[in-house]
């Protein structure tokens, strides 16, 4: 077994157990130590997994694991934006007996997106959908004695576990279709033939399932209520984290139907539906949480675009990635800022922001820039090639779409801009901590210093491609 | 190089005032103003240094910034590019130093003010689209902010509408500019080589739909009837010396965006549309010129007329773009008069809005027929603002007639219906600013206005050079017309 090609996955998974066993058997004014484990085994996977880099893209374990680019920078801004979130955690989490705990639920959640990130079969793809369910039911509800994060926590479960038997169906009516799991078979076998209703009743399962986790239409009802009543932490990493392992499974498994079968139509659609249900929900939205649950939805939508047009143009795939970068830099700034501010989230909390915390509201500011795709910001680039590959792979109607939305979305968030730039404050605001309001500077100069430099990262991401043995060339 | 610094200077200067640095209030006017003069020299000595029988696109400069889309910083500038960059640093440095108050945030204000100079000089310097839409985009951002912060009444909702809408326009120019991204290769965001190629070339539906991106989104921004309706709105609620950069500065990124987008890069395409162009342009004349006639509100009456201005100038572009190829001098003529007319609006109408943001800071009140007889009561105010509505509405002898002139001159070799009628908006025109001018100067003085002051000495001086440029491009138009008919021979001798 090449051991060696998994062990990014085996190091959180190590790390995960050793803390778990820590918080077990330390006195819990120590639990700051498995803040310093989990960043540790954080460093360790992204070490390991940018070791992978090199590697050609290739096959592992039978074809079912994938190594390629696409992966390796899939994991990192996985592992990247774990890493923020559990900066984000020991502060807000000090005064909790199960502090210590919480970080291995954090790693399973991370772990769970990065063996999506690699799926290249589809019991690997239910591995890698239920791994970060399961591990992250119990953080939405982690306040348990916080109606909210209850009520939260049974949505999400609720939706979980509806999605997941789901797309279980899709997985079995697809094996039942070809007798395989591997994404490799499977391709070459549907090529061949394929009864065309099982083929769209099993593909529209797995779409069902994976909208889940991508928080898109038609399950995307949990994120706003994750947003608002899970920790703050959990719900920057719930709306980040899974999604990227969502968006990239969905990629390779698109790649594996027949090119006969109309898969881009249905995908279209769902990006519509969901880019302009999350951006009108938001529109009249009174609650910072909810707002950028909402907000998180149609970010979806517009990811879907370039899963839509991936077999249309090679500009697809590098521009998902960036796009999901771009986006997870800008709401985890957002995530952070929010947690800085002990999880204000009345828009009238916010009157004055501008002048008792600047520096703050500066951030907030330019990140919703970023998420409307302001230059020179990193979301700019994001957008741009989202918007590109969206036209060259004639789906103008779905980037004209995409810019109604944006111009929407303009319009939410510069109700907040205008609470925080133009109310006098009515009351003192308290900071969290300085460890916080830290993470929340350093990403709000990462959402400006990544788009100054976009050459590194486009030049980074335009290399990516997926592993696909010898089929589909 | 000199193009570089000319927009480094005002960026890095905001960048520093955006830092609390203590300095007392009236520090930050005078260093503004220092600050925004150092790309008026620059460009003064660029505009000296233009060598009228060099290539279209000169004082190039490029640095790569992010080589795989193709993008990097590329600056220079044609003749066009150099008067509208030169007219709009100027207004920019008069708005720095005109008197306004800044609610106790100078600091701010001024950051904002450097801001918008840098980026509005980015707009008209850049030579490769992408950067030309990154300053685009990042106009909207400062003015939002003007406005929304120093400006009154419902200021908030006026910054929101004027972002929304004009974000919309930024999005559909966006689009149409990756369809002209995508149509060349390699792919490249260089004005130089789009201009070079026309890589659209036809009219088939693809190039239909790039042009209506591009066109719906400068048309926004410029605005022509009927998507200027963010326009009178953000006007009115801003500080005068904003209204005048709005008016001077951003409405010419629409009809600069027109001759350099639309108009070089997709000729066929353009000359297939240019007869509806030019209706459109002739609605806005007459529309704006009407609407402006109809006002009450002094603030809202200019701007208004900056509609019908606009529409002059869109007449001309489209003309210059017209299929009838066998009358090369109109068409000349009429892009040349385009320009001057883009010039001549930014010094006459910012002129006009920084007298009434001058009005508001005495009196807070804009309705026309609060107001008389305050000819005898501040002789300098009424003078100029006399002298810049007479130049507003064409007076022979002053910048806006030798605009006018050209640019009806030219269309009336190539749509020669369509300038008679548009002659009518100049007559309106005229009718409009002599009632205002009587409104506000003659008959009997109202008893409030007793306290009335003229105008101040910073005031005066700001007032004073950019109504002698008018004056001075009125009397000898050949200080400004080398440069701009070099380039223009240029751009219409293309096929």
């Amino acid at each position: 077994m090449p051991v060696g090609d998994i062990l990014p996955e085996l190091s959180l998974i190590l790390g995960a157990a050793i803390i778990l066993v820590s918080a077990t058997f330390l006195p819990r004014q120590r639990h700051l130590c498995c803040t310093l484990l989990a960043l540790m085994t954080l460093a360790v996977a992204m070490g390991l997994t940018l070791d992978q880099w090199s590697l050609t893209n290739q096959l592992s374990f039978k074809t079912v694991w994938a190594i390629d680019r696409g992966a390796v920078i899939a994991k990192s801004i996985i592992l990247a934006a774990t890493f923020i979130c559990v900066l984000l955690s020991p502060q807000w989490l000090n005064k909790d007996r199960r502090h210590g705990e919480y970080y291995t639920l954090v790693l399973f959640t991370a772990l769970g997106a990065i063996v999506l990130a690699s799926a290249n079969g589809s019991m690997e793809l239910i591995m890698g959908v239920l791994l970060s369910s399961a591990a992250s039911y119990p953080l939405v509800a982690f306040h348990r004695n916080w109606a909210p994060s209850t009520e939260a926590g049974m949505k999400y479960f609720l939706a979980g576990a509806l999605a997941n038997a789901i797309l279980l169906v899709g997985v079995v009516l697809l094996f039942g279709l070809v007798g395989d799991t591997a994404y490799g078979v499977i391709h070459t076998q549907l090529a061949a033939r394929a009864d065309p209703w099982i083929l769209t009743a099993g593909f529209a399962c797995v779409l069902t399932g994976l909208c889940f986790k991508l928080a898109a239409f038609p399950l995307h009802t949990w994120m706003p209520d994750v947003a608002q009543g899970a920790p703050v932490p959990v719900a920057a990493l719930l709306s980040v984290v899974p999604k990227i392992g969502a968006a990239v499974a969905l990629a390779r498994f698109v790649q594996i139907l027949p090119v006969d079968f109309s898969w881009p139509a249905l995908l279209a659609c769902v990006a519509a539906a969901t880019m302009t249900l999350g951006n009108l929900a938001a529109v009249w939205q009174k609650d910072m949480r909810r707002l950028l649950g909402w907000s998180s939805v149609s970010q979806s939508g517009y990811a879907l675009m370039a899963v839509t047009v991936l077999n249309r143009t090679d500009s697809a795939l590098p521009a998902l990635l960036v796009f999901l970068a771009g986006y997870a830099t800008a709401n985890l700034a957002l995530f952070a800022a929010v947690t800085a501010l002990r999880g204000r989230t009345d828009f009238a909390d916010y009157a004055g922001l501008s002048q008792k915390q600047p520096a703050i509201a500066l951030v907030i500011v330019v990140s919703f820039l970023s998420l409307v795709g302001i230059p020179p910001l990193f979301g700019f680039f994001g957008k741009l090639a989202l918007f590109s590959s969206t036209i060259e792979g004639r789906y103008l109607w779905l980037a004209v779409l995409a810019i109604a939305n944006t111009v929407i979305s303009l319009f939410y968030y510069l109700r907040l801009v205008q609470i925080m730039y133009f109310k006098a404050p009515e009351q003192s605001m308290h900071l969290l901590g300085k460890l916080s309001w830290g993470t929340t500077l350093a990403m709000g100069i990462g959402v400006l210093a990544l788009g100054l430099a976009a050459q590194g990262v486009l030049a980074l991401i335009n290399t990516v491609g997926f592993a696909t043995g010898n089929w589909n060339g | 190089m000199i193009l570089t610094i000319s927009l480094l200077v005002p960026l890095l200067a905001a960048l520093l005032l955006a830092f609390p640095l203590h300095w007392p209030q009236r520090y930050y006017r005078g260093f503004a103003t220092g600050i925004a003069l150092v790309p008026c020299l620059l460009l003064v000595i660029a505009w000296v240094n233009f060598d009228t029988r060099g290539s279209l696109f000169q004082h190039v400069h490029e640095v790569p910034w992010v080589p795989s889309l193709g993008m990097a910083w590329r600056v220079g500038a044609d003749g066009i590019a150099l008067a509208v960059a030169t007219m709009s640093s100027f207004l920019i440095a008069g708005a720095a130093f005109y008197p306004v108050d800044t609610y106790g945030r100078a600091r701010q204000y001024y950051a904002w003010i450097l801001f918008l100079q840098a980026v509005s000089l980015g707009v008209f310097l850049a030579l490769d689209l992408l950067l030309f839409y990154v300053f685009f985009d990042l106009n909207l951002v400062a003015m939002y902010f003007l406005i929304a912060r120093w400006g009154h009444g419902k200021a908030r909702f006026a910054a929101t509408k004027f972002f929304l809408f004009t974000l919309c326009g930024s999005l559909a120019l966006l689009l149409g500019i990756l369809g002209l991204y995508l149509s060349v290769e390699p792919r490249t965001f260089d004005m130089r080589i789009l201009i070079e190629q026309q890589p659209l070339a036809g009219t088939g539906l693809l190039a239909s739909l790039v042009f209506l991106g591009l066109m719906v989104g400068l048309i926004i921004k410029t605005p022509l009837a009927p998507l200027h309706t963010w326009l009178p709105q953000a006007h009115v609620d801003s500080p005068g010396p904003v209204s005048a950069i709005l008016a001077g500065v951003l409405l010419k990124m629409g009809t600069y965006g027109m001759i350099r987008i639309p108009y070089s890069m997709m000729r066929q395409t353009f000359e297939q549309y240019a007869l509806a162009i030019a209706v459109l342009a002739l609605v806005s004349i007459l529309y704006g010129a009407l609407v402006a006639l109809a006002q009450h509100n002094l603030k809202r009456r200019i701007a208004y007329t900056s509609i019908n201005h606009m529409g002059y100038t869109v007449l001309g572009i489209a003309a210059a773009g017209a299929l009838m190829s066998d009358s090369p001098m109109a068409q000349r003529l009429a892009l040349t008069g385009a320009t001057v007319e883009m010039v001549a609006h930014g010094l006459i109408t910012g002129s006009l809005f920084f007298i009434t943001g001058s009005f508001w800071q005495r009196t807070r009140e804009y309705d026309l027929d609060a107001y008389g007889g305050l000819a005898a009561k501040a002789p300098v105010l009424a003078f100029a603002m006399v002298l810049a509505a007479f130049a507003s509405f064409g007076l022979p002898g002053l910048a806006g007639f030798v605009a006018e002139f050209q640019i009806f001159a030219g269309t009336f070799a190539i749509y020669p219906w369509l300038a008679s009628i548009g002659l009518l908006g100049i007559l309106i025109t005229a009718a409009l600013f002599l009632q205002m001018l009587q409104k506000l100067f003659f008959g009997s003085l109202p008893q409030r206005w007793t306290e009335f002051t003229d105008l101040g000495r910073d005031e005066r001086l700001v007032l004073a050079v950019l109504l002698l440029a008018v004056v001075v491009i009125g009397i000898y138009p050949n200080v400004l017309l080398g440069p701009i008919e070099a380039s223009v021979t240029l751009l219409v001798g293309r096929p």
